[in-house]
């Protein structure tokens, strides 16, 4: 009945093995961290799971009869305003949750860290599978409305829409480890964290296009922007016209913090029973 | 089986205590304190060169006051937090229970949480499904597993998660006085199930003030005085050394001239022991034997000698088997001339503790401080 005997050692430890294979061993409780989060998610409200499609479909309407109207986008790179917004807010939604789940999510459970041991990392990654869930309703209903707007998917979907949410994670991810790191020692994160969300939505392609003039010293540091590549890509599965060569810069930036929040992540969590 | 499930090698751990310091800190502090000299902190060893070996199927007790560093070593044990130095080697699954119940959520009902609380503790989704039906039948909530917890008595959540714990089957335990749950009938239940455990060939580390459970679960023990071992060996010595030496001081004795021992002109006292009577400790049916060694200035008189003895009341008297209940009394010694004149009066010159034993299935200290057992006879009368 034993499992085989496993010889291990406890002892002052570096933040070398970023800890995958152990995360791996651990994919039923990081399975249920999710499980439990969208349970308690929507206990209690009348709309339930709704919410996750409300949310990206009532901005879309807010800023179509404002902003699209104010600075009069009809079309922008092939897609119409009201397809452009929607599209936007329902990948923005994945990233911004994603992110404020994590970056909370260590706290959150601290009651749990201090008692018993697993690998820590179960918990930021499954905040964000919580909002992949969302993410999922709300691109089930999107599909049909983007059709309806006349911009459904193209053939190159499959190509594009794997990939845009991939890079989504890995920006969410990045940033979301760090920050539920930091957020153990310096309880600041709680206040910063809506406001980083909110700088990078304003620096992402969310709600306006970002024609961005070449020559302009900004644009190098726009297109560095964890989420402009992410937000894109999902775009050109609908039919938006991109340039490949414009998005690299954004998806180094994202490694990078992937391996930044990830060795952040790692050097500290040792120590997060004793400062939780 | 020739290697020891567990070895603990020089485990250290080290805390660093700062003056008037949050348990977290602000960017704003942190910030303040680079301008600040770093005399403010101060190293603290929580556990200090702590080394021994655990055999597979070892029930061992671990003993030691708050702040000894008990939690410390179970909190190193678990993974929780490193040592600072040292290591340790473990050959068998760990579950550590610091707390029953971790990851428990009002929101969920008692089957979710049956899950998520297995999951925490290290259980694979099979394995719990095994179980399920038996943990629910063990913490008898079978009518309401559908509920939300937030609807369940503390009772009822605490049963279903000592009944979570129960069902696991790591090789290694190491419990925190996680006993000490719902009513005596559950505490009962519980007891059994621990004695089970420790008696299929699984190895336990259980931590309590509770010196009676520790003695009645517990093979070995070991004593942990401010983060280090002071004494290893069968459990009912470690108590012993633990009674003798730290828990109360249950023997005073004097060291040096006579002059020099506590009392006055007319009475200088030398030594004084409480001891158990007829057991290994003083326990509530083992009697308790008092010893008294004094020097008298006043010759040929004649002198009295009576205890007082207090927890929160007074009573006065020397005790046979089954009187005294559990708890920690005070000694109080006074000296006095023809049952008149008081010559010396020393208060709390010592202090003992009374081991709870359990009667019938009720594991908790009765109220009171005398706990006879009387032999009644009842005649029914119409």
């Amino acid at each position: 009945m034993f499992n085989p005997i496993v010889e291990y050692e406890i002892k002052p430890r570096h933040p070398l093995n970023p800890g995958f294979s152990e995360l791996w061993q651990n994919r039923e409780l990081l399975y249920m961290f999710a499980l439990r989060d969208i349970k308690v998610k929507y206990k209690q409200t009348y709309l339930g799971i709704a919410w996750a499609l409300l949310q990206p479909g009532l901005m879309t309407l807010l800023f179509t009869l404002g902003l699209g109207r104010i600075i009069n986008v009809s079309t922008c790179n092939g897609l119409n305003y009201p397809a452009f917004a929607l599209s936007g807010f329902v990948l923005w939604n994945l990233f911004a949750t994603g992110l404020s789940n994590a970056g909370n999510s260590m706290v959150s459970n601290a009651a749990i860290i201090k008692k018993i041991y697993f690998p820590r990392l179960v918990i930021p990654v499954s905040s964000f599978l919580v909002a992949f869930v969302d993410f999922t309703i709300a691109l089930c209903i999107m599909l049909p409305v983007m059709l309806f707007l006349g911009n459904g998917p193209v053939l190159a979907a499959w190509l594009y829409m794997p990939l845009s949410i991939l890079l989504c994670f890995l920006a969410a991810f990045g940033l979301g480890t760090f920050l539920s790191a930091a957020n153990i020692k310096y309880r600041d994160v709680r206040y910063v964290l809506p406001f980083i969300t909110q700088a990078l939505f304003f620096a992402s392609p969310v709600i306006y296009p970002l024609n961005l003039n070449p020559q302009a010293w900004y644009t190098i540091l726009i297109r560095c922007n964890p989420m402009y590549a992410p937000l894109e890509l999902f775009r050109a599965a609908f039919g938006y016209n991109i340039n490949a060569m414009h998005l690299w810069p954004s998806i180094a930036c994202s490694l990078f913090f992937v391996a930044y929040g990830l060795y952040y992540f790692k050097k500290t969590e040792h120590f997060f029973a004793d400062l939780a | 089986m020739s290697k020891p499930i567990l070895e603990i090698q020089h485990i250290g751990k080290k805390y660093r205590i700062q003056q008037s310091r949050q348990p977290y800190i602000s960017l704003r502090d942190s910030i303040g304190q680079w301008f600040k000299p770093k005399s403010q902190s101060q190293d603290f060893w929580a556990l200090n060169d702590v080394s021994f070996t655990v055999n597979a199927g070892d029930t061992i007790g671990i003993i030691g006051k708050n702040g000894a560093g008990k939690s410390t070593l179970l909190k190193i044990l678990s993974r929780i937090t490193p040592p600072t130095t040292g290591k340790v080697i473990s050959r068998g699954r760990i579950a550590s229970l610091l707390e029953v119940g971790t990851g428990f959520h009002p929101e969920l009902s008692g089957r979710e949480n049956v899950f998520m609380n297995g999951s925490i503790l290290g259980m694979r989704r099979g394995e719990i499904k095994t179980h399920f039906d038996a943990i629910v039948d063990f913490a008898g909530v079978a009518q309401f597993i559908d509920t939300p917890l937030k609807h369940y008595s503390s009772g009822m959540q605490l049963r279903l998660a000592f009944a979570v714990a129960a069902f696991l089957q790591n090789e290694i335990l190491i419990i925190d006085e996680v006993l000490a749950v719902g009513d005596a009938e559950f505490q009962k239940k519980c007891l059994g199930k621990m004695d089970e455990v420790s008696k299929s060939g699984r190895t336990v580390l259980f931590v309590s003030h509770n010196m009676a459970s520790v003695k009645s679960l517990c093979k070995k023990g070991l004593v942990l005085v401010n983060g280090k071992i002071e004494f290893q060996g069968t459990q009912t010595n470690s108590i012993i050394f633990y009674q003798n030496n730290y828990n109360t001081a249950n023997v005073f004795n004097h060291n040096g001239t006579i002059e020099t021992a506590p009392g006055n002109s007319n009475i200088r006292v030398l030594s004084f022991k409480v001891l158990p009577k007829n057991d290994d400790v003083i326990q509530i049916s083992s009697g308790i034997l008092f010893e008294l060694v004094f020097f008298n200035y006043k010759k040929n008189i004649n002198l009295d000698v009576t205890f007082e003895l207090s927890n929160s009341d007074e009573i006065t008297g020397i005790f046979p088997e089954n009187l005294l209940n559990a708890g920690i009394y005070k000694f109080k010694l006074i000296f006095g001339e023809n049952q008149r004149d008081v010559l010396y009066i020393h208060n709390d010159v010592i202090q003992f503790e009374v081991l709870n034993e359990t009667l019938g299935s009720n594991s908790n200290i009765l109220p009171g401080i005398i706990r006879p057992q009387l032999i009644y006879t009842s005649n029914f009368i119409d």
